[in-house]
């Protein structure tokens, strides 16, 4: 039985795990992995995609709001950060990033205010609209893209105290302290208060009411956080992962990777926006790598990428309909069988 | 039980004064007014359709009538949603169960004290020292209300795997989480049976007793209203035909006509 010590939830087991996965982010990795194309095409696309998703799994896994659109505050996230290192001289990094952040959670007010007379699938058409409105502005104005015609604009250097962080290892390193930070704070959130309100709101929204809790802000105060954490992952994802800045790289497919990485990662958990993130993303290497090394590429690539969409397609389904909780708590019942057969 | 009470029975609190809901052609109440007196335990009855939850529902501002107002101690509950309700004092529980079903008991209670809770997102997400007490005390106060109600066995399971009976016993304990002044019941008993009415009539009266929570109360069966309650209301086709003590209402001749004369349910 749970006592009273653990308070907030936070065991002697959450401490170890905690422990040992810094000593594998930091330490271990890395130490082992050299080769630049783990970080650039995997770890820093992983970690900035997943902070994406705790971002979606705030608004839709928590407070349960079906809202699509991760995509398009990802974009105003990049875009502020480009505009804040461009035009605010000596501004430090993790300042632009967190101001980033900020600008991204102004839209998520504007564009979750329909949430709080549609929900559902009217919802997510809404919520839509926020995807293409902010894609639009930036296009529009050339104002956001100092005025570049070439379409593609490139990042600018990370630079950390006078010391520039370019090398695929320091980016990894950057992201891995910015996706620790928000992730604790997220699971803080979370496991307190403000996750039960989100929570409540989703399971069943005139009762929480009636406890005390005011929809408006709570629904509001979901859709700010989580486009604060697209935002701030928008940022991270185009300074280290595209280096540089396009609207078109924050489309409508990006949008709908990140809802699925909810889906399949598991609703209302924070473990499933890294294992959803792991899955969308390691999926389609495996399969291409199936193809040219066990197929010798005897099977062609437009076949492998459909083979990949129709099982992203049968898995949503069959999550959704049997297991809501996701790859993260199958990966749990695995831990638990595991414990007992010890 | 009306002897030596530690919360005597007071002056109103709750006032209905003609109030008056329809939704499209069906009129649900009709100019009915009732007062709720201070710690006292109200049993509301009626048939099916009366109009009795419509009236809770009235007093805690998910309805608003269309004629005549609710005043809770002396302030006026006109068109206030139900969370500025709950934040004046008024609580409850629903009739067709309204539990947070995902999350555990223990969350659910824990959601009852939203309002003794006041640590903002970015207190709860640095976990400063005021956010950490606050939630320390909150979850003893409801470790205490677990054990008060003996549901210590299903404190982590997620309610919507509960039983019916069960889930209304955690219905109740999230009411009382809140320390409401006043918590209207929606027939809390109902589907229950002898023994878990028994039950929930001893937490009731309890909580009645120590700290004078006044209670509004539907309930059906009339053995437990005589026995529990103060004073009684009674609906008929959403006007009320009696309002007593339960001896009065019980030889009212209208009531015997309209109501316990016939079978309901
Ligand atoms: N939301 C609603 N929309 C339409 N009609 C309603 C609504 N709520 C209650 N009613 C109607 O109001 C009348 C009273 O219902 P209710 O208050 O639930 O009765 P009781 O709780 O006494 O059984 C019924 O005729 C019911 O159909
Ligand atoms: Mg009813």
């Amino acid at each position: 039985m749970t006592t009273k010590a653990s308070i907030l939830g936070y065991g002697k087991t959450d401490i170890t795990n905690f422990v040992i996965m810094m000593v594998i982010a930091f330490a271990f990795v890395p130490m082992v992995v050299q080769t630049d194309y783990w970080y650039s095409s995997i770890l820093i696309p992983w970690l900035c995609l997943s902070l994406a998703a705790i971002g979606q799994q705030i608004v839709m896994g928590f407070a349960g709001q079906l809202a699509l659109g991760a995509a398009g505050f990802m974009a105003a996230g990049a875009f502020a950060c480009f505009n804040f290192i461009l035009r605010v001289p000596d501004i430090p990094f993790f300042v632009a990033l967190i101001l980033s952040g900020l600008v991204a959670a102004a839209f998520g007010v504007l564009f979750g205010l329909p949430s709080l007379r549609v929900r559902g699938i009217y919802l997510m058409v809404a919520t839509l609209a926020s995807q293409f409105f902010i894609v639009w502005m930036i296009d529009k104005f050339g104002w956001f893209k100092n005025y570049d015609t070439s379409g593609i604009i490139t990042a600018q250097d990370i630079v950390i105290f006078g010391k520039p962080f370019t090398s695929p290892l320091e980016m990894y390193l950057v992201i891995v302290v910015v996706v620790t930070v928000l992730t604790i704070l997220a699971i803080n959130m979370a496991r307190g208060s403000t996750g039960r309100n989100w929570m409540a709101v989703r399971d069943m929204d005139i009762a929480a009411e009636s406890m005390g809790i005011s929809l408006l802000r709570t629904k509001l105060q979901a859709f700010a956080i989580s486009a604060f954490y697209c935002g701030v992952a928008g940022a991270l994802f185009a300074f280290t992962y595209l280096k540089s800045l396009e609207p078109v790289a924050f489309d409508i497919k990006l949008s709908f990777k990140i809802l699925f990485m909810v889906i399949l990662g598991g609703l209302g958990t924070i473990n499933g926006a890294f294992i959803g993130a792991a899955f969308i993303l390691l999926f389609p290497v495996l399969l291409n790598s199936v193809g040219n090394n066990v197929f010798h590429g005897a099977i062609d690539a437009t076949i492998i990428s459909s083979i990949e969409q129709v099982v992203f397609g049968v898995l949503i389904i069959v999550f959704m309909i049997y297991e809501p909780l996701g790859m993260a708590r199958l990966w749990d019942n695995i831990k638990r069988r595991s414990r007992k057969a010890n | 039980m009306t002897q030596d009470r530690k919360f005597p029975i007071g002056g109103p609190i709750l006032e209905a004064k003609n109030i008056s809901l329809s939704f499209g052609g069906v009129n649900a109440i009709t100019d009915s007014s009732f007062a709720v007196l201070q710690h006292e335990i109200k049993a509301i009855i009626g048939p099916n359709g009366a109009g009795k939850s419509s009236m809770l529902n009235c007093i805690n501002g998910i309805y608003s009538p269309q004629v005549g107002s609710i005043s809770f101690k002396g302030k006026k509950l006109q068109k206030i949603s139900p969370n500025v309700i709950a934040q004046m004092g008024i609580s409850r529980t629903f009739q067709n169960l309204a539990l947070f079903k995902r999350m555990s008991v223990l969350d659910n209670i824990l959601v009852g004290r939203r309002l003794h809770l006041d640590a903002n997102f970015l207190q709860i997400a640095f976990q400063l020292p005021k956010a950490r007490t606050e939630e320390r005390k909150n979850r003893e106060k409801c470790e205490e209300l677990i054990d008060f109600l003996e549901i210590r066995g299903i404190r982590d399971t997620p309610v919507g795997k509960l039983p019916y009976g069960l889930q209304k016993k955690v219905e109740l304990g999230r009411a009382l989480a809140t320390e409401a002044q006043v918590l209207l019941l929606d027939e809390p008993m109902a589907g229950m049976n002898v023994e878990e009415k028994r039950e929930m009539c001893r937490f009731i009266l309890k909580v009645n007793d120590e700290i004078g929570t006044t209670m509004v109360l539907i309930e059906h069966d009339m053995g437990v209203v005589m026995d529990i309650s103060d004073s009684v209301v009674v609906l008929d086709y959403g006007k009320i035909i009696a309002d007593g003590s339960p001896d009065e209402v019980r030889s009212n001749q209208q009531v015997i006509d309209a109501y316990l004369g016939v079978a309901h349910d």
